[in-house]
């Protein structure tokens, strides 16, 4: 379980997250809308101390993360999290098969023989295969993403953290990556929070939908209580997001 | 006016003291992980290979004709004052193991191995990949920092006796082959006059430019901000601040060791 209590984040003058208090329950998928810019991944990056907060707390397990200093402690709380980056974040250097195992070599004690075959599994997962030797520079966005994705699994986290994972990707692949994201959720009872601009992939998939704006949860419930919000922030953005899906199908 | 000078005076000296923290937050981390964790070793010998085996050619090339130049420039010089070269070889052996050897190998190894580390790690902290190593249970300064610092220190060092050497060989040519210097006389100059103290003179000033080096290259590339734009600055100051503090630090550094007899 992951406990925010009053959360505040600020870059310099510029207030970004103001007094956030949420609970994200076991095996919840707690999804996180907004427009761009908001301050969606500023709130993901604090959930997992990539951000320090101004203030508040953040209680994974019991343990407070928002003001501990030790790195043991932070590292510690990380294992138990997957992360999947915006941009895949994946290191030019290695291959796919070192991208994806990566996790396994430091957050687990599976031996380095066996890394290609769960490599592999992980692939085959998110839908590729035979690019185990290929460099990221190799590979599409959608399949930068998929990587990235196959990474963020390898280990087997209990939370995964979804920094925008559909943007860029073609409609087949946005949902894969939303089948695999429910998946994750219902076979391995995974606890999600995902950040997206995408509303219909957020009513879709999630077990709640927090609404940020203005560095505050305007709205928190239910999809299906989530649609009927009296809130005019909410109803704004609802249409906002419908209009532009409508004239997006009318272009294809 | 006067307030705007002053503001962007205080500005300044706030933001050099703020990296000047900062840098050394960042060393106190390198010293951590250095004695508190496994030593990614293959991460290190990578480094090496990049920083020193990949910056043996400039190095060589750079040393040699320095060498040559320099025989070149006092033998003439000396054949204008006493109708002869004299000394050529203590001269050239002194200048190349005291100064130019180490300086000049640390301003090609800042210019090209503290270039790349810059854009490496300035492109990862751009890109998340940083953040991404922290997500996947690894800290930056463990897998990033400890191998590069060791690979500088290691290999600065190395690549300054193979550019001591070279120079030398370089001075001797044209001694021998220009200047009609007889290599036994060439040779006994370096013998008679030259102590191994000289060598360590210039050999132990490469630690502290290798670790400066390390430590600019390595912080400008963790707070590298902007995108491709932001890659590009970060590189150049991190070149321009290595040189310079290279010059800087090679005074000081001379005076101490003159002053305690090295």
């Amino acid at each position: 379980m992951i406990e925010i209590k009053g959360l505040n984040k600020a870059f310099g003058e510029k207030r970004i997250l103001k007094d956030i208090t949420v609970t994200i329950k076991e095996g919840e998928l707690f999804s996180v809308i907004g427009p761009s810019g908001i301050g969606k991944s500023t709130f993901i990056k604090c959930l997992i101390r990539l951000l320090r907060p101004d203030s508040g707390q953040i209680i994974v397990d019991g343990q407070d993360i928002a003001s501990t200093r030790s790195e043991f402690t932070l590292a510690k709380v990380r294992r138990s999290f997957g992360y999947l980056f915006q941009e895949g974040a994946l290191f030019d250097s290695l291959t796919v098969l070192e991208n994806v195992a990566f996790g396994l070599k430091y957050l687990t004690d599976i031996p380095k023989s066996e890394f290609p075959k769960i490599v592999k599994a992980k692939l085959a997962l998110v839908g590729l295969k035979d690019v185990e030797n290929l460099k990221p520079s190799e590979l599409s966005v959608g399949m930068k993403k998929r990587v990235s994705l196959a990474r963020s699994i390898a280990a087997e986290p209990k939370y995964i953290l979804y920094d925008e994972p559909t943007t860029g990707l073609d409609p087949v692949t946005t949902g894969m990556v939303k089948d695999l994201i429910t998946d994750m959720r219902a076979k391995l009872g995974i606890t999600s929070v995902v950040v997206t601009h995408d509303m219909k992939l957020a009513l879709d998939i999630s077990s709640r939908v927090a609404m940020l704006s203005k560095g505050e949860f305007v709205e928190v419930s239910e999809p299906d209580k989530f649609r009927l919000s009296a809130n005019a922030e909410v109803r704004e953005f609802m249409r906002i997001s419908h209009l532009s899906r409508v004239r997006q199908n009318t272009c294809d | 006016m006067k307030y705007c000078l002053t503001e962007k005076i205080g500005g300044e000296f706030i933001a050099l003291t703020q990296a000047l923290g900062s840098a050394a937050l960042m060393l106190r981390s390198v010293f951590f992980w250095f004695f508190r964790s496994k030593l990614e070793v293959h991460e290190t010998v990578k480094q090496c290979v990049s920083i020193g085996v990949d910056s043996v050619t400039v190095t060589a090339l750079t040393s040699f004709f320095t060498g040559m130049v320099l025989s070149l420039q006092t033998g003439n010089s000396s054949k204008n004052l006493f109708n002869e070269p004299l000394y050529i070889g203590t001269m050239v052996a002194f200048t190349m193991l005291k100064e130019l050897g180490p300086v000049l190998t640390s301003i090609v190894v800042a210019g090209r191995a503290g270039a790349v580390v810059t854009a490496e790690i300035g492109t990862m902290a751009v890109t998340e990949q940083i953040d991404a190593l922290y997500t996947l249970g690894t800290n930056p300064t463990r897998y990033l920092l400890v191998p590069r610092y060791i690979a500088f220190m290691v290999m600065l060092p190395l690549l300054t006796v193979l550019a001591d050497f070279l120079g030398i060989l370089g001075g001797a040519l044209v001694g021998v082959v220009r200047l009609g210097i007889p290599t036994s006389v060439f040779m006994n100059d370096i013998y008679t006059y030259v102590e191994i103290g000289d060598f360590m003179h210039g050999f132990l000033k490469t630690f502290a430019f290798a670790f400066m080096i390390a430590t600019v290259s390595c912080y400008k590339g963790m707070n590298t901000r902007g995108g491709a734009e932001g890659v590009g600055k970060a590189t150049t100051e991190a070149v321009v601040a290595s040189m310079v503090l290279v010059m800087v630090i090679d005074y000081f550094i001379s005076a101490i060791l003159v002053a305690v007899g090295i």
